[in-house]
């Protein structure tokens, strides 16, 4: 591999893994918050309120990394990636132009108004500009993901004379039948981390025998919106696995570590891919699912990697592989978690259950390896394309970039991510240990 | 048609950038000099704290724009520029950073730092911009591609092998820090009261004349190092009134008796200076400096006329509403901020 371009992917790489921690929890918390600020409007209890205050103001750190790592997203479609922009930029450029038009304004309007505001707004003005941030964090979402499905699935474009792509059919674009099982996907991933990382804070209180009126309330509500997303997070899953077995079949066999083309294929719960002998090591295997999840039909044939030349395999299986098996697995001991805990509340007994407000308040950073590993499956199963089936990933890096200056570039960002993420966590821990009832009027 | 109706909306959300965003940089440009005490800093974060983020989304959103409408343009120059540009997105996390944390805890060490590290990028910030806008008045040694790469810097002058910084480049950014520090400065005159709203006038009186010299220099300057813009001019004399925006903007700012009316003539004085730089290049948007043929156009380098057509569709209404909450925002934090602590 040339070197330049290896630069340029681990720089995409890194700088997006690195921001999309901070927008899944926006993204989901700005859900939850609506959830508290209506319950608090509809009931009048004013600890929904304060609760609410207290998450805005972790919402509002993590809202600010969000925006300064989103920023250079955008810039490095152009920096790094100058082939694939000349080519493509008419047509994802009208995706990521309307993310800024439609999402952006809408919410670093509201938000300032949202965080400073309440005092001096009604409570239902209060509560609709909560509205507002969770929309226009949630268009933002929709229009990335329309963005990164169009290089998944290319829709509503046609190619002009001189081979650049150019837009057909707007509607196309936006209606892409992959942009929508993936965004519901990644919107409910997002609640996921959302209602883990307030179920978790509220069993750490809870443990820790601090702000126990508010602990119940984050436990209760973070593990209803578990409970509820994770198990809609495995149906829009199941969707978007039929679209990549639809449009990305050899995708499919690499994710699932399918070497040999099968009726009635297993489903490789762990095991090693080894893409020398093409096999699949020490395999736990559950006969017949794999073609029943994929088709609906347990003896269907689901092609394996051996059925497709080398050239158009993901260019690195084995971490595919993983990434796929990890957002799976996880994903499953979510709904597991969620359900044990959600019958535990049922019952009354989960505030006393030790054991379980531990494993809740444990689980905080697997959500945001979940999600991280689900886009790592995205992305990784779109190789070795850039746009699927059209542009090689060789063929979208700048030509004029060189692998020193992308170095150097990568390494600032390392060290400027590093500084900003102590930060992070430094800022957010002192809000946790204050805790909610700080400042109250 | 279109590539033009495109050109002028791209001119106008830069613009709109650099009047909106271009005084709260310029706030945190001078902000070390006219305060005397960590609660004066703290109005001046006051009277950005709740549009900051607004205004720099002109120009995520002037970005995204410029991409899907002229494609080649933003291929090339942000590939061209990569140096500085990842420069500007560091000083960019630094600035946002600074301004977000620094009012999370009260201390000796964290509120002085996150103080310095806005006013250093802020002051940063606005001469790379100007040095940007430079890089494009003198033009970029593009290929038969359409690519290039500068270095940043060569040998200062700007010759045939020209990087980003060079004298012409660094004079055109000191003159937007020093015009962005007199809006800043103008902007906090308005927005504050007592003993800072004074200082920052004095500030501003004193920038008018350096700012004034400058001025001058850059325009003689640009008309040397791009003939075109002469040409442009005695093609089209009506594009006087650009450079008259500029010259009015300036003397008002000056002269009106208002503090709001002295602002205003400010963002007048920078939409006159980048609408004289742009009309100068004009139909050119990244000339080329060794051959003009190689220069990009809005016509090379737009996209198809149907993605410029659907582009319309939703530019127009998305603005709209954009206009609008920005007017709504800028209406419930209007007036003077106070210190209420």
């Amino acid at each position: 591999m040339d070197s330049a371009l290896a630069v340029h992917r681990l720089h995409f790489a890194f700088t997006v893994t690195f921001h999309y921690l901070f927008p899944q929890l926006t993204m989901g918390l700005a859900l939850l918050i609506v959830v508290l600020k209506t319950v608090a409007l509809k009931t009048g209890d004013q600890q929904y309120n304060r609760a609410a205050r207290f998450w805005a103001k972790i919402f509002a750190i993590n809202f600010a990394v969000g925006v300064v790592t989103g920023i250079p997203m955008e810039f490095q479609f152009g920096t790094n990636w100058s082939r694939f922009s000349k080519a493509a930029g008419g047509v994802i450029g009208q995706t990521l132009a309307m993310e800024g038009v439609y999402s952006f304004f809408l919410e670093s309007s509201f938000i300032g108004l949202f965080i400073y505001s309440e005092k001096t707004l009604s409570p239902l003005a209060h509560w609709a500009s909560s509205v507002l941030v969770w929309m226009g964090s949630w268009l933002s979402g929709f229009f990335i993901v329309a963005t990164d499905a169009w290089m998944q699935h290319p829709t509503g474009y046609a190619l002009g004379p001189a081979g650049e792509i150019r837009l057909e059919s707007f509607w196309g674009l936006i209606l892409n039948p992959w942009a929508w099982w993936q965004y519901l996907h990644t919107m409910l991933g997002a609640i996921v981390t959302g209602a883990y990382v307030m179920a978790a804070v509220g069993a750490f209180y809870l443990i820790s025998n601090r702000h126990s009126s508010y602990g119940r309330i984050f436990v209760r509500v973070g593990v209803m919106g578990a409970l509820v997303a994770s198990l809609l997070l495995m149906a829009t899953g199941d969707g978007q696995g039929r679209n990549v077995a639809l449009y990305q079949p050899v995708t499919l066999a690499a994710s699932e570590g399918l070497f040999d083309t099968a009726q009635g294929a297993p489903l490789a719960i762990i095991g090693q891919p080894d893409t020398n002998t093409e096999r699949l090591d020490n395999p736990l295997l559950i006969p017949r699912v794999l073609s029943f999840v994929t088709y609906r039909n347990w003896a269907a044939e689901v092609k394996g990697l051996n059925q497709y030349p080398r050239d158009q395999w993901p260019d690195n299986v084995p971490l595919l592989y993983y990434s796929f098996h990890i957002m799976v697995g996880l994903g499953t001991v979510f709904i597991a978690i969620a359900a044990i805990c959600a019958l535990w509340l049922w019952r009354g007994r989960l505030f006393e259950a030790k054991a379980l407000l531990w494993i809740l308040m444990l689980s905080l950073p697997f959500p945001y390896i979940a999600n991280t590993a689900g886009w790592m499956t995205a992305e990784l199963g779109r190789q070795p394309w850039l746009i699927y089936g059209m542009m090689r990933t060789a063929a979208g890096a700048s030509p004029t970039v060189s692998a020193g200056n992308a170095v150097f570039t990568l390494l600032g960002f390392m060290g400027v991510y590093t500084v900003v993420g102590i930060l992070f966590i430094f800022l957010v821990y002192r809000e946790l240990e204050r805790g909610p009832e700080e400042g109250e009027a | 048609m279109l590539p033009f109706i495109w050109f002028c909306l791209v001119a106008l959300m830069i613009a709109g950038y650099v009047i909106l965003d271009g005084f709260d940089l310029g706030a945190g440009a001078i902000h070390l000099f006219v305060t005397r005490s960590a609660a004066e800093r703290k109005l001046v974060l006051r009277s950005i704290g709740a549009v900051w983020d607004g205004n720099e989304v002109w120009l995520l959103a002037a970005g995204g724009t410029l991409y899907f409408a002229f494609p080649p343009l933003y291929a090339s120059s942000f590939s061209g520029f990569y140096l500085p540009l990842m420069m500007v997105l560091w000083l960019l996390i630094l600035r946002g950073v600074s301004i977000e944390f620094r009012n999370h805890i009260d201390s000796p060490i964290w509120t002085p730092l996150w103080d310095a590290g806005f006013g250093i990028s802020s002051a940063l910030l606005a001469i790379f911009f100007g040095a940007a806008l430079g890089n494009v008045i003198r033009g970029v040694p593009l290929d038969q591609a359409g690519e290039f790469f500068l270095p940043l810097w060569t040998d200062f002058t700007p010759g045939p092998r020209p990087g980003v910084l060079d004298w012409y480049t660094i004079l055109i950014g000191v003159l937007a820090f020093l015009a962005l520090a007199m809006h800043g400065a103008l902007w906090l005159n308005y927005k504050t009261e007592g003993d800072l709203n004074a200082r920052a006038r004095s500030v501003a009186r004193t920038l008018w004349w350096p700012l004034g010299l400058v001025m001058l220099a850059a325009t003689a300057a640009s008309f040397s190092v791009q003939p075109r813009i002469l040409s442009n001019f005695r093609e089209y004399p009506w594009g006087v009134v650009f450079p008259l925006l500029a010259v009015g903007g300036f003397a008002g700012m000056r002269w009106s008796k208002g503090e709001l009316q002295a602002f205003l003539w400010s963002c007048v004085f920078l939409a006159g200076m980048l609408t004289s730089a742009v009309f100068g290049v004009f139909p050119y948007v990244l000339p080329s400096n060794t051959s003009p043929t190689l220069g990009l156009t809005i016509y090379s380098a737009a996209t198809a006329e149907y993605g410029l057509k659907a582009g319309l569709a939703w530019w127009i209404p998305g603005m709209t509403l954009a206009a609008c909450y920005s007017v709504f925002v800028y209406r419930k934090f209007a007036g003077k901020v106070r210190d209420q602590a």
